[in-house]
């Protein structure tokens, strides 16, 4: 009698447990339906950065406290982003604000993009050209920050190599094309030793995920003089034509490197990017965002104010070149949302970007607190922006003669191309691939995967 | 007692059966279906027929490579842990000093998760291969290698014990006898051990070969596929499709059906071989 009593305790306990598990999720429901009852609606944000998620945290706390709206953010782990979003957006509770990357982006997440022509966001832009729109001439993506990448160097090691005897050229104004580029990089590699670096160039990370830069950012200019040529955004099918000057900067990258050719395949961006902190290299090529994070390694000594860019002179148009600017950031409204979750969002970018608080989270850098963005809206002033020495650089370019690249990339194929790239790249430094054979691989594979 | 089981069957089966519905046969049902359909959410599905299945199967996609790439991988893997495991196993049930220390010790990799193994791994090889001035990355042969080692060193302490707990359980007057009837070591192996065995043979062989047919995380964190996919395995590929490229979730799903299928068959097949050969005790 004793054991049946027991065991009939145990059968309740365990009902009870996955009774309650079920009634708190009622519960929360129902909360969140109460809430849709005030006809307030809500924001669910799916931010693509995690290294900004406190910052995002803080501005949605901000936000309810001024509003009473509810908004949540949540970061997809680094790389995770579409496998999140795909997730998410199954759910019952989807995001209502995402981000996509551009018209490729768009092509897979259309069914999910709201019409955003006649938002207040979209008015505000400073180059509407920018915005992602569909077949339909409607507006689907509105960037939210602009970005700029380049060769970073280091005027600190620039002076010094000045100060040499037999510098090729004596201020760094000179340095305006590849040629010129090319041999100064290789001057400055005989005379590493008096100048205390192990490389001119940071590491040429090509470890499979760190290959960003070159299968991304350094493909844009190909790419994008392809486009030039043909005088379209988009092609089916690509020659490759800039093919051997692409070959040219990478090979100048990575015969006159802190690392051995072979072991590329190890490095990764975060240990280049140490290298050039510790004033181990002159140059490496990333972007703006750099700067939060060269200036976080340990024993860095790469001054705030020496800290510059170079475009990426390609040997084609050095003469008009400048720095590769543009956005993978693009907001979208989720277009199965309900109505007023829709309407709180829109009122939520608005915030973002018009009034003073939301302004100040946007433009201050990231020890102030903020987003560091460089916001492409009207309602920005030229007080407002970031004061990270990067940021500075990109409006200094942005403001010369130079024409700025725009970011072309972002109609690449898929990720899958962009590794592919990258792999080839690996095998090419490895010796096992020869630069015809990759440049072949580039163009099958972009048939393939458009 | 055996009433009171009986009659409470259905309460102490429900939890479990909640679960196992819930987090197995619903989405495993949803998946063969999305399988047939052209998809970004599951949520949002449109039915295409065969289509995915038939460019799965196309050679663009890399999938009867990654196909034979894990043939290769399961054959070699099959053999080189069970007969590693298994030689162990005599080792340590020969009553030598320390057995039960490097009992725990062959165990211990198995409980490392295997993206950590990946990447302790990755280090390991790549600080060999530093010295000549290469990466794991730079040749198929490296990561291949490198997968074989990391799956042997993962799994010969977990069939190992199982290994031990078969040949614990041979009767002693077997090998007793058999040694009287004057049979040498290898014959007593041959004819006794082995075939008494068997059953931890069947159990073995069946969680090597599913566990390196199903391979993601060490491949993942090993070599990621590279150079150019030559050492992407199956779970891998699907994998890919299925984030790495654009509209292509449907193929990707198309895949992991037949990954299933294929899974299935070839264990199926195995148990039943093996099987075949088990005696009664």
């Amino acid at each position: 009698m004793k054991r049946r009593i027991l065991s009939l305790l145990f059968v309740l306990s365990i009902m009870t447990a996955v009774f309650t598990g079920c009634g708190n999720s009622d519960d929360s429901s129902s909360d969140e339906s109460a809430k849709k009852d005030d006809n307030k609606g809500s924001v669910y944000y799916l931010n693509f950065k995690p290294e900004v998620d406190d910052q995002w945290q803080e501005i949605a706390k901000a936000y309810t406290k001024k509003t009473g709206v509810d908004v949540k953010v949540v970061t997809a782990a680094s790389n995770q982003y579409e496998t999140t979003l795909k997730s998410e957006m199954s759910g019952s509770n989807a995001p209502t604000l995402f981000q996509i990357n551009g018209p490729v982006g768009y092509k897979s997440w259309k069914d999910y993009c709201l019409d955003l022509s006649d938002t207040d966001l979209y008015k505000n832009m400073q180059d509407q050209s920018m915005a992602v729109k569909g077949d339909d001439g409607k507006v689907y993506g509105i960037p939210f920050s602009v970005e700029a990448y380049g060769i970073i160097y280091n005027n600190a090691i620039m002076e010094k190599y000045f100060a040499l005897d037999g510098a090729v050229v004596k201020k760094m104004d000179e340095i305006d094309s590849f040629d010129k580029l090319k041999e100064v990089v290789e001057d400055m590699t005989k005379k590493k030793d008096d100048l205390k670096i192990e490389g001119v160039f940071a590491s040429t990370s090509l470890k499979p995920g760190e290959d960003w830069r070159w299968q991304t950012h350094l493909a844009n200019l190909p790419i994008y003089y392809e486009l030039q040529d043909k005088k379209v955004n988009d092609l089916d099918e690509i020659t490759f034509k800039y093919g051997d000057q692409y070959k040219n900067v990478l090979d100048l990258y990575m015969d006159n490197s802190v690392s051995e050719k072979g072991l590329l395949g190890s490095t990764d961006v975060a240990a280049s990017m140490a290298e050039f902190a510790l004033g181990e290299c002159a140059m490496v090529q990333n972007g703006n965002w750099a700067w939060s994070q060269i200036s976080k390694v340990d024993g860095n000594v790469v001054k705030k104010g020496d800290i510059k860019f170079l475009p990426i002179y390609f040997g084609v148009d050095d003469k008009k070149q400048g720095l590769c600017i543009g956005t993978e950031n693009f907001w979208c409204v989720n277009s199965k949302a309900s109505k007023e979750d829709i309407e709180a969002t829109k009122d939520f970018l608005n915030w973002l970007i018009t009034d003073d608080e939301g302004k100040a989270y946007m433009y201050k850098s990231a020890d102030e607190g903020g987003l560091g963005n460089a916001a492409p809206f009207k309602t920005f002033n030229e007080d407002e922006r970031s004061d990270d020495p990067l940021a500075a650089e990109m409006y200094r370019w942005m403001e010369s003669d130079k024409t700025n690249i725009p970011w072309s990339f972002t109609v690449f194929p898929s990720q899958t191309f962009k590794d592919d790239f990258g792999a080839a790249l690996l095998e090419y430094a490895n010796g096992n691939m020869k630069w015809k054979d990759v440049s072949k691989k580039i163009v099958e594979e972009w048939a393939l995967e458009k | 007692m055996q009433k009171t089981l009986k009659r409470y069957f259905p309460i102490f089966v429900l939890p479990t059966l909640i679960a196992f519905a819930f987090a197995f046969i619903i989405p495993f049902i949803e998946g063969v279906y999305l399988s047939f359909c052209r998809f970004t959410t599951v949520g949002n599905a449109q039915w295409v027929g065969l289509e995915n299945y038939t460019k799965a199967l196309t050679s663009q996609s890399d999938f009867v490579y990654s196909f034979g790439i894990t043939t290769l991988f399961t054959v070699i893997s099959v053999v080189t842990v069970n007969v590693l495991a298994f030689c162990i196993a005599l080792l340590l049930t020969r009553k030598l000093k320390g057995t039960n220390f490097f009992r725990t010790v062959f165990f211990l990799p198995n409980l490392i998760g295997g993206i950590v193994l990946g990447y302790t791994w990755q280090q390991m090889i790549n600080a060999i291969l530093f010295r000549y001035g290469t990466t794991i990355v730079s040749q198929f042969r490296y990561g291949f290698i490198g997968l074989i080692v990391l799956i042997n060193w993962q799994l010969i302490g977990y069939m190992m014990i199982i290994y031990i707990a078969g040949l614990q359980n041979i009767p002693t007057e077997l090998i007793e006898a058999a040694k009287i009837d004057g049979a040498t070591g290898w014959q007593t192996l041959r004819k006794v051990k082995i075939p008494m065995v068997m059953p931890s043979i069947t159990i073995c062989v069946f969680l090597t070969l599913s566990n390196s047919f199903k391979l993601f995380d060490q491949n993942l964190s090993l070599t990621a596929g590279a150079p150019m996919h030559k050492t992407e395995m199956l779970a891998l590929n699907i994998y890919q499709t299925f984030y790495g490229k654009v509209g292509q979730e449907g193929i990707g799903q198309a895949k992991a059906v037949l990954f299933f299928i294929v899974v299935t068959a070839i264990t199926v097949i195995q148990l039943y071989v093996t099987r075949r050969k088990e005696v009664e005790q």
